[in-house]
């Protein structure tokens, strides 16, 4: 287990379950009491912490290192019934970005979603799920390929952002992401976005047009990372945190302006603590989402979703 | 031993001294210093005849450049920001755009005309780089929504004139969805078959660049103009190494096939008006 620096007192709480567990095995002593009592107290801090994240904590918890990633989404959600397709067509494969058929309770669904590694070595393979242009138009040949079949797309969103290189500007990372905003405001099929973990910027966005947009409990999903906000207005790294509050990016936020549609519970301590809960609750609402949504005539369902991002932003005069 | 003895290290000039556009009689190119008087420079549409430096200019200039005569009725001209996250961070938002107001006497980083090019009905959006850097928030996607939806109404091609550094920063999402939101209203003029032309001037990049900008039927530019995604300084820290010469200019973006072409200013109006004319046929 990983724990962030405000977890440092369930942490402390869970050794002693481990060690009051311990003396019981080795010495064959009666600890019932001391385990309930420290299983109660873990809960009650756990909410006590997680029941009033601050912005910056939330970020922190969407950037878990045990939180689960696309391909644990879709492998549990389809329970293994899915092939991952490859490659742009054009440049290559793009390992930032994954996609593939699966089967969602007898459903058949393209997945899509960025990708990130669980160690050193798979988290440079991933490129930090920081995609490249190629990794955009894979995704946009997949979305193409769900529409001429007329299967529904459900992307998944973890992203610090597309990736800023020499390579992806020469192959025009700007236009790949834009090409996929407006093909996906008229794709046929039904959409559903779910932000699991970083929902940064444009690199977010070129996979974010849905029908619904949902966003997990503890993810957050702006047009910059709080740090390189921090970098850029207050000229320095230290103010993260006020970044983080100022930037309103947490779900709760999101949604009350209309910028996503709902949030997806997690389980306390986050979506890395129950996985299978988690998975559950996905699987649940994709489900229920995508039935509602198959069952609207596909004009009628263009144009709720062109009618619903064409009503973002907020003038005065 | 000089005669003269500095009482403060450095360069002392406060940054309200500094102007962006040189003002005053004259005009000394940045790129090869030749020196013209102002009314020279403008007569020359802020080109340098000796280098071919494209100055930056604003809406007020393009404007005046395309539109026949000059005339043109504005789109939604009174649109202001809301500062609907309240946001602040060394300077309050409010405070931010108040200035940005008092500098340019603009309203926004965009103003949209609807008029005439060589006799043809256009619609023309154009940024203005000077207020908060031609940063796109809320204001900036509602104009272009608009501007799109009076070129449906009439049933005349949209030109969008991007200049800008991005999304603004200080309306966090909603900026972002307005790459979203122009982009949906693109998808709308492109099934109603009107041409959408997209100039992308100098520095245009970011979100920008992502969305609406990369989005025309044909892209065009304008000599050695930046566009990116993100900014060189951002690609150069990525990699660790120096950039190439002339990466990211207009020609390079070219080269690698994100440009139909690259127009002089001279020629711009003459080539909007053929292209369009090629693309369209006014009923």
């Amino acid at each position: 287990m990983n724990y962030l620096d405000f977890e440092e007192p369930i942490k402390t709480l869970r050794e002693q379950l481990e060690q009051a567990r311990e003396i019981q095995d080795k010495n064959d002593l009666d600890m019932t009491t001391t385990i309930e009592e420290l299983e109660v107290k873990i809960e009650e801090v756990s909410k006590e912490i997680f029941g009033k994240l601050t912005p910056w904590q939330r970020v922190q918890v969407s950037r878990h290192p045990d939180r689960p990633y696309t391909l644990d989404y879709i492998e549990a959600l389809t329970e293994g019934n899915f092939l991952e397709l490859h490659g742009d067509r054009t440049v290559k494969d793009d390992k930032a970005m994954v996609g593939g058929l699966g089967e969602l309770e007898g459903r058949p669904v393209m997945f899509i979603g960025q990708q990130k590694g669980i160690n050193t070595k798979m988290r440079q393979y991933r490129n930090f799920g920081m995609a490249n242009p190629e990794g955009y138009r894979k995704a946009l040949r997949l979305m193409k390929l769900a529409e001429k079949f007329n299967r529904p797309v459900v992307t998944l969103i973890d992203t610090p952002g597309a990736y800023p290189g020499l390579e992806a500007e020469e192959r025009g990372q700007g236009e790949a992401i834009a090409r996929n905003l407006l093909e996906m405001c008229q794709l046929r099929v039904p959409i559903i976005c779910i932000v699991i973990g970083e929902g940064a910027s444009g690199g977010a966005l070129g996979i974010g047009i849905g029908d619904k947009v949902f966003m997990m409990e503890n993810t957050w999903y702006s047009v910059i990372s709080p740090e390189s906000c921090s970098s850029i207005l207050w000229r320095s790294w230290d103010y993260k945190k006020q970044a983080a509050e100022a930037l309103k990016l947490t779900g709760d936020d999101m949604k009350g302006l209309g910028l996503v549609d709902d949030i997806v519970p997690e389980p306390l301590g986050g979506a890395h603590a129950n996985r299978e809960a988690t998975f559950q609750t996905v699987k649940d609402v994709l489900i229920s989402e995508l039935d509602k949504l198959q069952k609207l005539n596909p004009d009628k369902r263009v144009n709720n979703r062109l009618r619903k991002f064409s009503n973002m932003g907020v003038v005065a005069g | 031993m000089g005669w003269f003895k500095r009482n403060a290290e450095g360069i002392t000039t406060s940054s309200s001294e500094k102007k962006e556009i040189p003002e005053g009689a004259w005009y000394k190119c940045p790129n090869c210093k030749t020196v013209v008087s102002n009314q020279e420079h403008a007569a020359t549409l802020w080109v340098c005849t000796m280098c071919d430096h494209h100055e930056r200019i604003g809406s007020d200039a393009y404007f005046g450049l395309l539109f026949d005569e000059g005339k043109y009725r504005e789109v939604a001209p009174k649109l202001t920001s809301a500062d609907p996250l309240g946001f602040s961070d060394t300077k309050a938002y409010t405070d931010r755009l108040d200035a940005a107001k008092a500098k340019t006497g603009l309203t926004d980083a965009i103003r949209v005309g609807s008029g005439e090019m060589n006799g043809q009905g256009v619609v023309i959006a154009c940024m203005d780089f000077s207020f908060i850097g031609g940063s796109m928030g809320s204001v900036v996607g509602e104009k272009i929504a608009r501007g799109i939806d009076h070129a449906l109404k009439k049933g005349v091609p949209f030109i969008c004139i991007s200049k800008s550094g991005g999304a603004r920063m200080m309306e966090a999402g909603l900026s972002l969805m307005q790459m979203a939101k122009t982009s949906a209203k693109l998808s709308l003029l492109s099934k109603a078959g009107l041409p959408f032309i997209s100039m992308l001037t100098d520095p245009t990049t970011g979100g920008v660049t992502a969305s609406f900008a990369m989005l025309g039927d044909l892209n065009i530019s304008e000599p050695n103009a930046l566009i990116g995604f993100a900014g060189p300084r951002v690609v150069k820290e990525t990699i660790g190494k120096d950039l190439p010469e002339g990466f990211q200019r207009a020609e390079f973006v070219l080269e690698h096939g994100f440009l139909d072409a690259i127009i002089p200013r001279k020629e711009l109006k003459s080539q909007l008006s053929f292209s369009l004319r090629m693309l369209h046929t006014q009923e």
